[in-house]
């Protein structure tokens, strides 16, 4: 297990920023209630994917610019989101790969845990639940997958609550279709993947769906609340500090 | 070759409207997708294989040259002979030379994706000559008019009832029936005495020797033994792209062919074909010709990352486990490679103005390169056909059409969003401005990237207070 950290930054993510605040904040206060020291520079922004996906990638490396110098110290840089994780972990490297920050880029990419990885590889987090009896769902998006590798992270904390049933979804491992500004370009194919994700998560029964990415929560979110259900998209984040307060 | 224009949009809502399609293809790629994981059940074991079998690849196109002058010469030593064509209308002239010189009009096929590339049937047809396709799959399609819509189970599409109901349509004297040992024995029939009136038997190449000149062939259904052996003439047609170094390299590739496309551990059949019947022989074809076509491989091989494109072995498990593809089937794509690996290979074959937008059919998932048994680095090379699309700057392996789709609001768009995103004081007023906007998300007209969005999603807000906001707020420190 890596040494346990004194100090960590924190990388809110530009979707959370904006839309979804509350993530933020529960990811971080994890963080403190475990003793750790939390920053978060003010002059972060969004990792760059967007513009990257979309086959822009001077913009992103602009972008990346500005990330690697607002998170310029060696402290370990965590991140709610294993698709913007996969960006500064995986692509981060990639993308400056023939410019004069690659060895910059690497360091960087170096540092960047997802927030479950670091909870649990790091902290060795212990949770005690409670909350009420409930049953829960979890989406696994494909960053966090296949990219970051943290499912079995977030689901050993979820594990850890003892009044919280995870049923899993039959599709888990398939795209739920919101792939960035796929899921306008492409909104066709887009809406056919995220209806039927929303039937796998339906025929749970679980009160509520949970994943470590926004992205994905804002899109199935966005399809549940679309046909009135009432199962709430939510970070796992939030779940785990309401389930513990 | 004639222009294709694909109308991408029209295709996709069509298929996705199609619920049988969906259903289909829903049932049968599940089933391909568990016999696979049941073969390659221990994951360290096949990446372990996987690993070898990209190794094989990258080596043998390392040197694709001297191994394509090597294959020649030893299926020239062989007895075979060897023609070379730039792009598929100079294939097809070849294929019509030979079947001319033999004054040869029927034709057996057994399948082959590369003269699926070159339009092999139509040309043939055109020109009276009856080029008949006797894999089950390839023979269905071909009965409805249809072209594969899956490389490795082409008639995917289509279920059992379907193909009930074309046999008795399309067959004479065929009574309808669903029971699938019949609907056997009814294709099997038509096709024997197809095989034995064959004059010329074409079949495509899954490994090319170089070391030896052995052309391998995998296949279920022994169609492929048969037009390779029964009539006098064998046309064997290959991208150049799939020639290995030695024999030894068929074994692992062999095995994460038949394993990645239907779980099998070895097909039914294996043909190693090595030169035509010799003196004292009692069959095999007189004549062997090999035909090595080019098509934009020599271009895409130049380019150290696209090169990749060209370690595929065509398993199709790919397609199997994309959920566009799944979703869509193979016809609404528009060419002949659908899926992840027609997404890449296409538009670098037909260019981005007229292929590109399959790249963008993908939202970067990485199933498709999870299974890959030779891990070719697809979404990298869908990323890099997207930047393709909008970079004017020319350079000796641009991919054809590059900067087509550079226009100024596009431009304009991701150049705001990178100004806003490098320069803090900016985008926090940004962030003040959307808060403030917030609440009124939601009640936006409906046009545009809303509408596309709100089609099936409700809309999200922008929080009051930003990230930044609340933190700063908490006094988190901001170092
Ligand atoms: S790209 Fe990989 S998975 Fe797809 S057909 Fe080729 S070898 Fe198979």
């Amino acid at each position: 297990m890596p040494t346990r950290p004194e100090k960590v930054y924190f990388f809110g993510t530009c979707l959370i920023d904006l839309c979804f605040p509350q993530a933020g904040m529960a990811g971080m206060e994890l963080l403190q209630r475990e003793g750790i020291q939390v920053v978060y520079p003010q002059k972060q922004s969004c990792c760059g994917q967007p513009a990257y996906n979309s086959g822009f990638p001077d913009e992103a490396r602009t972008v990346a610019r500005q990330q690697i110098k607002a998170f310029a110290k060696d402290y370990p840089i965590i991140i709610p989101s294993g698709s913007c994780g996969g960006m500064l972990r995986h692509h981060y490297p990639k993308l400056f790969a023939d410019q004069p920050e690659a060895a910059e880029a690497q360091r960087f990419a170096s540092r960047v845990f997802e927030l479950n990885e670091f909870l649990v590889t790091v902290l060795d987090l212990k949770l005690e639940d409670r909350g009420q009896p409930i049953k829960v769902t979890w989406h696994s998006s494909c960053s966090a997958l296949r990219e970051m590798k943290v499912i079995d992270h977030a689901k050993s904390l979820l594990r850890q609550l003892k009044n919280v049933e995870l049923i899993e979804l039959q599709r888990e491992r398939e795209c739920c279709g919101f792939g960035g500004s796929f899921s306008v370009k492409q909104a066709d194919i887009s809406s056919a993947m995220v209806v039927d994700k929303v039937a796998d998560i339906e025929q749970t029964g679980a009160a509520v769906v949970l994943s470590g990415d926004y992205g994905c929560l804002m899109h199935i979110g966005g399809a549940l609340k679309h046909r009135n259900s009432p199962i709430p998209a939510k970070h796992v984040a939030e779940f785990l500090l309401e389930r513990t307060q | 070759m004639t222009e294709t224009v694909v109308d991408f949009p029209k295709n996709f809502k069509k298929a996705l409207g199609d619920g049988q399609l969906r259903h289909n293809l829903r049932a049968a790629m599940d089933t391909l997708g568990m016999r696979r994981r049941t073969l390659f059940s221990d994951l360290d074991v096949f990446e372990k294989l996987r690993e070898r079998g990209d190794a094989i690849r990258q080596r043998a196109l390392r040197q694709l040259p001297e191994l394509l002058e090597r294959l020649e010469q030893k299926c020239t030593e062989n007895g075979m002979q060897v023609h070379w064509a730039e792009t598929p209308a100079e294939a097809n002239a070849i294929c019509l030379e030979i079947i001319q010189k033999h004054n040869a009009t029927r034709v057996i096929k057994g399948k082959s994706m590369v003269s699926e590339e070159m339009h092999l049937n139509h040309f043939l047809d055109e020109r009276g000559i009856e080029a008949l396709e006797t894999d089950l799959g390839e023979y269905i399609i071909q009965l409805d008019h249809e072209t594969p819509s899956h490389i490795i189970v082409p008639a995917i599409h289509k279920n059992r009832d379907q193909i009930a109901q074309l046999f008795h349509d399309k067959i004479p004297n065929t009574p309808y029936t669903e029971v699938v040992e019949e609907l056997n024995a009814i294709a099997r029939q038509v096709l024997r005495e197809k095989f034995f009136a064959g004059e010329v038997g074409v079949s495509g190449v899954n490994f090319a020797v170089a070391e030896t000149g052995t052309l391998c062939l995998v296949e279920n259904e022994g169609n492929g033994r048969m037009c390779t052996t029964a009539p006098p003439v064998h046309i064997a047609i290959m991208g150049i792209e799939k020639v290995l170094e030695r024999l030894e390299d068929v074994p692992p590739l062999l095995r994460l062919l038949t394993g990645s496309a239907t779980g099998q551990l070895i097909t039914t059949y294996f043909n190693m074909i090595s030169s035509p019947r010799k003196p004292g022989e009692k069959d095999g074809p007189k004549e062997v010709h090999l035909v090595l076509l080019d098509n934009g491989r020599s271009k895409i091989w130049a380019d150290p990352e696209l090169r990749h494109t060209l370690k595929c072995i065509r398993c199709g498990t790919c397609l199997n486990h994309c959920p566009v593809y799944t979703r869509l089937g193979g016809h609404a794509y528009g060419y002949v490679y659908p899926g992840p690996i027609g997404s890449i290979l296409t538009p670098q074959i037909e260019g981005l103005k007229n292929a590109g937008a399959m790249a963008t059919a993908s939202t970067f998932c990485g199933a498709c390169e999870e299974v890959c048994p030779v891990k070719i680095p697809i979404t990298d090379i869908l990323r890099r056909l997207r930047t393709e699309s909008y970079d004017q700057d020319e350079t000796p392996n641009s991919v054809k059409d590059h900067g087509h789709k550079l226009n100024a609001t596009e431009s304009l768009t991701w150049k705001g969003w990178a100004f806003s995103n490098a320069t803090p004081w900016f985008n926090a007023l940004n962030a003040k401005l959307l808060g403030l906007a917030g609440p009124l998300l939601p009640k936006l007209p409906a046009v545009g990237i809303v509408k596309k969005w709100s089609q099936s999603r409700a809309l999200p807000t922008f929080a009051a207070k930003s990230l930044h906001v609340l933190a700063k707020e908490k006094g988190i420190r901001d170092e």
